[in-house]
C-alpha cells in the first residue's frame, strides 16, 4: 500500500511539473516561432541596429528603442541607486528601532503602487515640472528616468538591507575594535562584503526597470525618433509592443514579437551577470 | 540568488523543530476539485463565443459611444448582454474578421485588403485640430499643419505665433483616428517620427491642454473648455461645417461585421440606427448620417 | 585631497539620513496625494454600483468583482503547479545540468515584461483556443505569468529546509510524500507564500496583460467567460481619457488599499501558521 502510494505521488509530481515546465517551453517557443521569421527576413544587423521603425512602410529597426530603454534604465539607475543603497544603510545601522519600523512599512507601500498609478502621477506632476522649468514637451528620457527610478527604490532598499544585515557581527565589531568610525566601517568593510547582495539587488532593480511598460508609456512620449538629449521623447522596446500590439498583424506581430525574444535575451543576459556576481562569493 | 537572500533572512528567524501538522489531505482534494472544474469549463469553453451576448471591439475612438448605446440598450432590454472592448479600429476589424467579436468597430473607411466585410456607418465625427487655449493662432490652412507634422515647419513663429517649438502630437499607428488625418490632411507626406505619440483621445487632448506649444487631433465631439480647435482653412471646426460640407475633416464611424448581422447583433444594430439611438449619438456631439450631407 | 574621517563620518551621516528622508518625502507625495484625493470618493454606493455613463457616474463594483476573479483564477492555477513543479525538482530529481537549465529559464521568465506574456494570451487564449476576452483568458496569461516566480521562489524555500528535516524523518520511517508533506512543506510554507504574495500583488497591479486578455467591459461578469476589467484597467482608462477623475482617484485609492491589505494579511496568516505548528 504505501509503496503504491509512494509511486502514484511520484507520478503525480511528475505531471504536474512536466505540464507546469511545458507551458513555460510552449511561451518560448512561441515567442521564437513568432520572431524568428521576420528577424531572418529582415536580417539580424538590420533588425537590431536599424534606425527606422516604420511598420506601414515596412521598416524594422528597433535600434532608436534599444536607445530609449537603455537611456531610461541607465537614468533610473543613476538617480535610483544611491538613494537605494544609502536608505538601505540607514535602515541597517543608522536607524533607531522605532524609526525603522516606520521606515521600512512605508517603503513596502511604495512598493505597493501599480505602475499605472506611478505613471499617472508622473503625468501630473514630474512632466510639467519639466516643461516649465527644464524645457522641451516634458514627457521625456529624464521623466521616465525619475518615475522608474522612484519604482525600483523598495525593491533595492528591501534587499540590499537584508545583505547588509545578514553579515556576521564580528565583521563590524573587529571593525569597531580596531578604532574605525562607523562611516569607515561601513565603506570599507560592510559595503564590499555585502557587495554580492547588493549588486544583485541592483541587477533585479535594473531588470524591472527594463520591463516596466506602463508607466512609461505615460510619460515617455512614445516617439519613433532616436532622442537627442534626455529632454527628449523616446520609445522603449516595451512601450513599443504595448502601443502597437493590439491591431498589429502579419509581419508587424512578428517583428513586436522579435522585439520580445529581444527583451528575453536581455534578461537572460542580466540574470547570467547576477549569478556570476553572487557566486564570486 | 537574491531570492535566497530574502528567504534566508526569513528562514533565520524561525526557531528550528520538527513540525507534524495536520495530514495535507483536505486541502489537496480541494485544490485538485477546483482544478478539475475549471479544466472541464475549460473544455467546455473551447466552443465559438459567449453564446449569450455579443462583443463589440474596436476604435478607441468609437469606444466611449458604443458604450453609452450599449449601456442604454442594456436598460431598454435587461436580457441583453453586450460587452465593447478597445485595442484600435485596425484590431476591431481584425476581430470582426476572424470571429473574435460579432461587431468591429472602425472610425477611418476600410482599406482595400477589408472591403470584403459587411458594414454599416452608424455616425459621422468631426475631426479637430486642437491647440492650447493660450496659443494666439486661430486659423492655419491645411498645407500648413501638413508642414507641421511632417515638421518642415518646426517653430510656432513660421505661422504666426510666438518663437517657441512645436510639439507635436499624434496617434499610434493602428489608431483609426490617426489613419483618418492621414489620409485626409497629410497626403503624400509622412508624420515626423520626432512626434509624441500618444494611444487615446483623451490623453492628446490632456496633453495639449497642459502644454502651450502642443498640437494634437482628436474626435470633434471630444473637444472641451480645455483645448481650442482650430479653423482650417478660415473654416470652423463646428458640427455644423462638417454637415454642410465646409469643414472637411470628418470621418465615418462603422460598424463592421463578416456577414449581415442576425439576431442579437441585429437588435442592437437597429436600436443604434434607430431614431432614439442616433439621438443619443448627436447628444455627444456626433453627427447622424442622416443629417446633412457630409463627405 | 585628504577629508578627516570625522568630517567624512559627519557628512556620509547627513547624506543618509537625507535619503532616507528622501524616500518618506517621495512615498508621501504619492501615497498620500493618491488617498487624499480618492478616499473622499470611496463610499458604499461607490463599491456597489456598477459603472454608468462609461464611468462619469455610478461605482466601480463590477471592476472590484473582475480584480478579485481574475485574481483568483491566475493564482488557483499557477499555486499547485508552481509549488509541484518546485517539489519535484528539489525532491526528485538530482541536483545537475537539467535542473540548473530550468532553474535559469525559470528565472529569466520571471523577467519578461508582462506585455510579452500580454501578447502572447491575446494570440494564444483569446483567438486561437477562442476564450475570448474572459475572465479565463486573463487569469491564465496570468497565471502563466506568475508561474515561474512561484516555482523559482518555492523552489528557494524548500531547498532551504535544512537536511536534518528530511533524515530526520526518513529515519522514524516516513515515506517520501510524509516527509514532503508533512516535515518539508511546512518549514518551506513561509518562502512559498512569500512567492505566492509577490503572484498575488502582480496580478492585482497588471494592466497590459489584462486589457488584451481579459478585456475591458464594465458589465458585472456572468461567469468566467465573460470579459471584464481589473481596476487597474479601469483606473488607467478614466485617467487616460479623462472621463472622471474624480472616479479615477476613487479606484487607484481603493487599489493601493487593497494591495496594501493583502501584503498584510498574508504576512500575518504565515506568521500564524509557523507559529501554530509549533
Amino acid at each position: 500500500m504505501k509503496i503504491n502510494k509512494e509511486k502514484i505521488s511520484g507520478i503525480v509530481f511528475l505531471l504536474i511539473a512536466l505540464s507546469a515546465l511545458s507551458v513555460l517551453a510552449l511561451i518560448t517557443i512561441f515567442i521564437f516561432i513568432k520572431g524568428v521569421p521576420i528577424i531572418t527576413k529582415v536580417g539580424f544587423f538590420n533588425f537590431v541596429f536599424g534606425m527606422v521603425w516604420d511598420p506601414s512602410h515596412g521598416a524594422y529597426g528597433i535600434f532608436p528603442m534599444i536607445i530609449g530603454s537603455v537611456s531610461v534604465t541607465l537614468g533610473a539607475a543613476i538617480l535610483g541607486v544611491p538613494v537605494a543603497i544609502s536608505c538601505s544603510i540607514f535602515l541597517a545601522e543608522y536607524a533607531p528601532a522605532a524609526l525603522s519600523n516606520i521606515v521600512r512599512p512605508a517603503i513596502q507601500l511604495l512598493a505597493a503602487i501599480p505602475s499605472v498609478v506611478y505613471g499617472f502621477w508622473g503625468l501630473l506632476f514630474v512632466v510639467p515640472a519639466i516643461r516649465n522649468y527644464l524645457g522641451g514637451p516634458g514627457l521625456s528620457i529624464l521623466a521616465g528616468s525619475i518615475i522608474l527610478a522612484i519604482m525600483i527604490l523598495p525593491t533595492i532598499i528591501s534587499i540590499s538591507e537584508v545583505s547588509l544585515l545578514a553579515l556576521p557581527r564580528q565583521y563590524k565589531e573587529g571593525a569597531y575594535a580596531l578604532g574605525l568610525t562607523q562611516w569607515q566601517t561601513i565603506r570599507s568593510v560592510l559595503l564590499p562584503a555585502a557587495k554580492s547582495g547588493i549588486v544583485a539587488a541592483i541587477i533585479l532593480g535594473i531588470g524591472r526597470a527594463i520591463g516596466e511598460t506602463m508607466a512609461v508609456i505615460m510619460v515617455l512620449g512614445n516617439a519613433v525618433a532616436i532622442p537627442q538629449s534626455i529632454l527628449d521623447p523616446a520609445r522603449t522596446l516595451t512601450t513599443n509592443i504595448g502601443i502597437e500590439m493590439g491591431y498589429a498583424s502579419g509581419e508587424h506581430q512578428q517583428a513586436l514579437f522579435a522585439t520580445g525574444i529581444v527583451l528575453l535575451v536581455i534578461v537572460m543576459i542580466l540574470n547570467a551577470f547576477a549569478q556570476y556576481v553572487t557566486r564570486r562569493k | 540568488m537574491l531570492i535566497r537572500l530574502m528567504l534566508r533572512f526569513k528562514v533565520k528567524n524561525m526557531k528550528i523543530a520538527i513540525v507534524i501538522c495536520r495530514p495535507k489531505r483536505r486541502i489537496c482534494t480541494a485544490v485538485s476539485v477546483v482544478i478539475l472544474i475549471l479544466a472541464v469549463s475549460l473544455i467546455s469553453a473551447c466552443s465559438n463565443l459567449n453564446k449569450s451576448g455579443i462583443i463589440v471591439a474596436g476604435s478607441t475612438s468609437v469606444q466611449p459611444y458604443a458604450e453609452v448605446l450599449a449601456e442604454e440598450y442594456m436598460i431598454l432590454h435587461p436580457d441583453a448582454m453586450i460587452d465593447i472592448q478597445g485595442g484600435g479600429s485596425s484590431a476591431g476589424i481584425m476581430a470582426a474578421q476572424s470571429g473574435t467579436s460579432n461587431l468591429g468597430m472602425s472610425s477611418r473607411i476600410l482599406k482595400d485588403e477589408e472591403k470584403s466585410l459587411w458594414y454599416v456607418e452608424i455616425a459621422r465625427d468631426g475631426l479637430a485640430v486642437i491647440m492650447n487655449p493660450a496659443n494666439p493662432i486661430l486659423n492655419l490652412t491645411l498645407d500648413q499643419v501638413s508642414d507641421i507634422y511632417s515638421a518642415k515647419i518646426s517653430d510656432w513663429s513660421q505661422v504666426g505665433g510666438t518663437k517657441a517649438k512645436i510639439h507635436i502630437i499624434t496617434r499610434e499607428d493602428g489608431s483609426g483616428t490617426r489613419d483618418a488625418f492621414v489620409n485626409l490632411v497629410m497626403g503624400e507626406s509622412n508624420i515626423t517620427p520626432r512626434a509624441i505619440v500618444q494611444d487615446s483621445n483623451g490623453a492628446v487632448r490632456q496633453l495639449v491642454a497642459d502644454d502651450p506649444n502642443a498640437i494634437g487631433y482628436i474626435s470633434l465631439g471630444l473637444v472641451d473648455e480645455t483645448v481650442k480647435a482650430l479653423q482650417l482653412d478660415g473654416v470652423a471646426a463646428t458640427r455644423d461645417n462638417v454637415m454642410n460640407g465646409s469643414y472637411g475633416l470628418s470621418r465615418p464611424f462603422l460598424f463592421v461585421a463578416l456577414a449581415e448581422p442576425m439576431g442579437q447583433t441585429k437588435q442592437f444594430l437597429d436600436f443604434v440606427l434607430s431614431a432614439q439611438g442616433q439621438q443619443i449619438l448627436i447628444n455627444e456631439g456626433l453627427i447622424s448620417p442622416s443629417e446633412g450631407t457630409g463627405k | 585631497m585628504k577629508v578627516s574621517s570625522r568630517t567624512a563620518q559627519k557628512a556620509a551621516k547627513i547624506l543618509i539620513w537625507a535619503s532616507a528622508l528622501l524616500v518618506i518625502v517621495i512615498l508621501l507625495a504619492i501615497v498620500i496625494f493618491i488617498l487624499i484625493k480618492g478616499v473622499p470618493e470611496i463610499s458604499w454606493q461607490f463599491l456597489t454600483e456598477i459603472p454608468r455613463n462609461m464611468g462619469r457616474d455610478g461605482g466601480i463594483s463590477s471592476t472590484i468583482v473582475g480584480t478579485l476573479l481574475v485574481t483568483a483564477v491566475a493564482v488557483i492555477i499557477a499555486t499547485p503547479f508552481g509549488v509541484g513543479t518546485a517539489f519535484y525538482l528539489t525532491e526528485y530529481t538530482r541536483e545537475g545540468k537539467v535542473t540548473r537549465i530550468i532553474r535559469f529559464s525559470a528565472e529569466s521568465l520571471s523577467g519578461i515584461p508582462s506585455i510579452v506574456y500580454g501578447l502572447f494570451g491575446f494570440i494564444f487564449f483569446v483567438m486561437y483556443l477562442k476564450l475570448g476576452w474572459s475572465i479565463l483568458s486573463g487569469g491564465l496569461t496570468l497565471a502563466v505569468m506568475i508561474l515561474p516566480t512561484i516555482i523559482r521562489t518555492s523552489e528557494e524555500a524548500i531547498r532551504t529546509v535544512s537536511y536534518q528535516y528530511r533524515e530526520v524523518s526518513f529515519s522514524l520511517g516516513g515515506t517520501k510524500w510524509q516527509t514532503i508533506t508533512r516535515a518539508v512543506f511546512p518549514s518551506a510554507i513561509r518562502g512559498i507564500a512569500v512567492g505566492v504574495i509577490l503572484g498575488i500583488g502582480r496580478c492585482v497591479a497588471e494592466t497590459a496583460a489584462v486589457i488584451l486578455t481579459a478585456g475591458s467591459a464594465l458589465r458585472m461578469p456572468g461567469s468566467i467567460f465573460s470579459p471584464t476589467r481589473t481596476m487597474a484597467e479601469h483606473f488607467y482608462i478614466l485617467a487616460r481619457e479623462g472621463i472622471s477623475m474624480e472616479k479615477a482617484y476613487g479606484t487607484a485609492a481603493l487599489l493601493i488599499i487593497l494591495i496594501f491589505i493583502i501584503n498584510v494579511v498574508a504576512n500575518m496568516l504565515v506568521n500564524r501558521f509557523v507559529a501554530k505548528g509549533r
